[in-house]
């Protein structure tokens, strides 16, 4: 048994946080949310100098062929950041999708940008009426001529308006029975495109995505494999795991806040962090945080398990964790730093924004409770 | 034992309820229902429509111009406005000061500003909170040290609730630095027109501009401003605590937003069925209305004890924390009852009359800034953390 990381793993966290640290403080982060795209174009640079949008890329398309362990950590330390940039949207789930799903020309012709960071995918799976189940998709494909024309509506689609390319999941339609699921890479100027921006709770821009029949070349659909069911699970399930992390790397860094605050704010003549009815709930956000830790390690671990029992029982297990670790976490550092824990200037409440939003995103506490439970017996 | 309103009691409640129906502006009601911002002149309008039927101060006493109601009568007053949409009064004139004024006030105070706080027409904020001043509010430094007819103040105020709207601003300001904390604060009406008073906004994680700093810099204010004695400003404060606390739970508020989450949940599909139908989301909203439940009884038992005469002291704390607790846990479950679409904040959505496009189903445009905002209410009015200090002290004498 073994929890240490090596050398090579270590340097990466090292090298990832220290560039967090030089070019991401929360006062540059509040200017990079001010950009045409609402997060920083130089920093999306930075990470692909780094070569961290390369990771979940494989070597023979311009990728370092990493793994789970080095996305846990370069999102651990995006989250201590409270990062804009679309890492988990393109780097993460966007590229693991493509490389599971294309066929070996579809993979050489997109995987290259998408690790130069030249270009930006997003996965659009989520819709109105799914509830986190995936596979419940509305959104159909039909044939047409050369090609296929899809309609449908995803939802709450983070970075969905910057990206270059749309990975739209979908059903093959068939003589009126939804058949296999499958995956579109959809070019952001395609006919019949419709797009809703705002900004996310957590400060991070996003849309609604419709699709009015808007028609896709065959190329467009990604088909490595018949049904696309299998390899999104475990694409769905990396995310899941790098989304982990980050929640992990946030969760920190508010305990840390919170501690510094309650040693320095002093009413009634002492520190407040002397009070042991604050000693206390800082204490219980411990065990949350190194909980939350534990089942992040181990949903890097199963989220590569082929056995899909074995794998989707941890997952769920992670997300519970992790999802109740945020929202009391969260809600305690906000209340630990009193008014000014509810300012939009103190960099409090993003941290609780972003916490938020992990926690309601890749399902919500009570739907991976309900998953868990219906593998029980 | 009986936990039965008596016949007058109900149908005063009747006559509550017309009164709403007839007079609340269906646009404000909308608002109110539907989590979404209130306007300035949305507060104007139902002081003003209070203020017409004569209960624009519905704690105060008659010589006042109040209605003169029992405990148990101003519990209902509030509930019923609640439930039906009716804004939350800003209690700052009519609630806090002017009590402070009747008590304690000079006639002359009395006949300057009872009349317009009734009306609506004046507006006033609480000058309380300081930065090094939360919880210890004793300890407020804000200074005002006293020039022939005038006091002379100098100091910073935070927290300062819709400032930006108001006319006048009470204060607690320091008129003594060598006695212990408490017994050197005076409680001062100052005019927020003065010169050297300004105003900065506070931008509060939902967005919203609720809060201020109040900057007061060499404000000159009329010596016959002090309300009662110097140095008295403790005591009338604390007056304040004591009064006007029972209907701190918001149990009307909360019914009405257990209502919109049990008509949202029955609007949202899981699995083909209302989620209102789902064990697991059922049993949730149930603990809350559970939870609910007890706390309106609590509520009436503690009226019941102010209306025999049996003063009302730290029971005052167990309502503010169920109250808050309960109203937070209603925003949450909200967020969750319509999953990702929580996530979009976008406020030009939630003002009235817009016309555009919503992004998932429009009753979920608010619930995130809701549930953001609502994080105050176990923070402010005492934090939590004090009235359960309170509660040790003051109920279980430890």
């Amino acid at each position: 048994m073994d929890f240490s990381f090596s050398e090579e793993q270590q340097m990466l966290l090292d090298t990832t946080r220290r560039f967090i640290a030089k070019e991401y403080s929360f006062e540059a982060r509040r200017g990079f949310r001010r950009q045409a795209d609402g997060f920083s174009r130089d920093i999306w640079q930075g990470f692909a100098d780094l070569g961290l949008l390369a990771i979940n890329i494989p070597e023979q398309h311009g990728g370092l062929g990493g793994g789970a362990l080095e996305t846990m950590l370069v999102m651990s330390a995006l989250g201590e950041g409270l990062v804009l940039e679309p890492y988990l949207a393109s780097a993460v789930l966007a590229s693991k999708a493509v490389t599971a799903l294309g066929n070996p020309r579809q993979c050489a012709a997109l995987l290259p940008a998408l690790a130069s960071g030249e270009q930006i995918a997003v996965l659009a799976h989520d819709e109105p009426a799914t509830r986190y189940d995936w596979k419940a998709v509305a959104t159909r494909a039909w044939p047409l001529g050369d090609g296929y024309v899809l309609t449908g509506h995803k939802s709450v689609l983070p970075h969905g308006t910057s990206a270059d390319i749309l990975l739209v999941t979908a059903r093959l339609a068939a003589a009126g029975q939804p058949g296999a699921l499958a995956v579109f890479a959809v070019a952001r100027n395609t006919p019949g495109l419709r797009l809703l921006p705002y900004t996310t709770v957590d400060g991070i821009p996003a849309c609604e995505l419709w699709l009015d029949q808007a028609f896709v070349p065959a190329a467009a659909m990604l088909d490595a494999a018949d049904d696309a069911e299998p390899a999104l699970s475990l694409v769905l399930d990396a995310g899941l795991a790098a989304v982990c992390a980050e929640a992990v790397g946030a969760l920190d860094k508010l305990l840390a806040a919170t501690i510094q605050y309650a040693k320095d704010r002093k009413q009634f003549g002492t520190p407040i962090a002397k009070f042991q009815a604050l000693q206390h709930r800082m204490a219980d956000m411990v065990l949350h945080i190194e909980q939350a830790r534990s089942m992040s390690y181990l949903a890097v671990v199963r989220s590569e398990d082929k056995d899909a029992a074995t794998r989707s029982a941890a997952m769920s297990a992670a997300k519970v964790v992790i999802g109740q670790a945020c929202r009391f976490v969260g809600q305690q550092a906000v209340q630990l730093h009193g008014g000014m824990g509810v300012t939009d200037e103190l960099d409090v409440s993003h941290y609780f924004k972003r916490l938020m939003a992990i926690e309601l995103q890749f399902g919500s506490t009570d739907y991976h409770l309900e998953q868990f439970a219906g593998q029980l017996a | 034992m009986n936990l039965n309103f008596t016949p007058e009691e109900n149908a005063f409640r009747q006559q509550v309820r017309e009164f709403v129906a007839s007079s609340l502006p269906a646009d404000i009601q909308y608002k109110v229902v539907n989590g979404l911002i209130l306007e300035r002149d949305d507060y104007v309008r139902w002081q003003a429509a209070l203020h017409a039927r004569g209960w624009g101060g519905s704690s105060w006493a008659a010589e006042f111009g109040g209605p003169g109601w029992s405990a148990v009568q101003k519990y209902i007053f509030e509930e019923e406005c609640a439930a039906a949409g009716a804004p939350r009064i800003i209690p700052f004139g009519v609630k806090m000061v002017a009590p402070v004024i009747m008590a304690f006030g000079s006639p002359a105070q009395q006949q300057r500003f009872l009349p317009h706080i009734l009306s609506g027409r004046e507006w006033w904020c609480q000058g309380y909170s300081e930065p090094g001043a939360g919880s210890d509010l004793a300890s407020v430094k804000t200074a005002a040290v006293r020039d022939g007819d005038s006091y002379i103040v100098n100091g910073q105020k935070t927290w300062t609730t819709q400032a930006q709207y108001a006319d006048w601003i009470f204060c607690l300001v320091r008129t003594d630095t060598e006695v212990k904390p408490q017994r050197g604060i005076s409680f001062l009406l100052i005019d927020m027109k003065s010169p050297g008073v300004t105003v900065r906004p506070i931008i509060t994680m939902d967005g919203a501009h609720e809060v201020n700093e109040v900057w007061l810099e060499n404000v000159r204010v009329p010596a016959e401003n002090l309300v009662g004695q110097e140095n008295q400003g403790w005591t009338y404060a604390k007056f304040l605590l004591g009064h006007e606390r029972t209907n701190i739970a918001g149990i009307g508020i909360a019914k009405r937003e257990l209502a919109r989450l049990k008509r949202i949940a029955a609007l949202e599909m899981k699995n083909g069925k209302p989620l209102i139908k789902d064990a697991v989301f059922s049993a949730r909203i149930a603990q809350i209305e559970i939870d609910l439940l007890a706390l309106e009884i609590t509520n009436l038992r503690v009226l019941s004890a102010e209306e025999q005469q049996r003063a009302p002291g730290p029971e005052a704390s167990i309502l503010k924390i169920k109250g808050t607790e309960i109203q937070q846990a209603i925003t949450e479950l909200l967020t969750q009852a319509v999953g990702i679409y929580a996530l979009p904040l976008r406020r030009e959505a939630m003002a009235a009359g817009y016309q555009g496009e919503a992004a998932g189903p429009f009753y979920a445009t608010p619930l995130a800034a809701n549930y953001l905002n609502m994080r105050k209410l176990s923070i402010y009015g005492g934090s939590n953390e004090i009235q359960k200090n309170i509660i040790a002290q003051m109920i279980l004498g430890l």
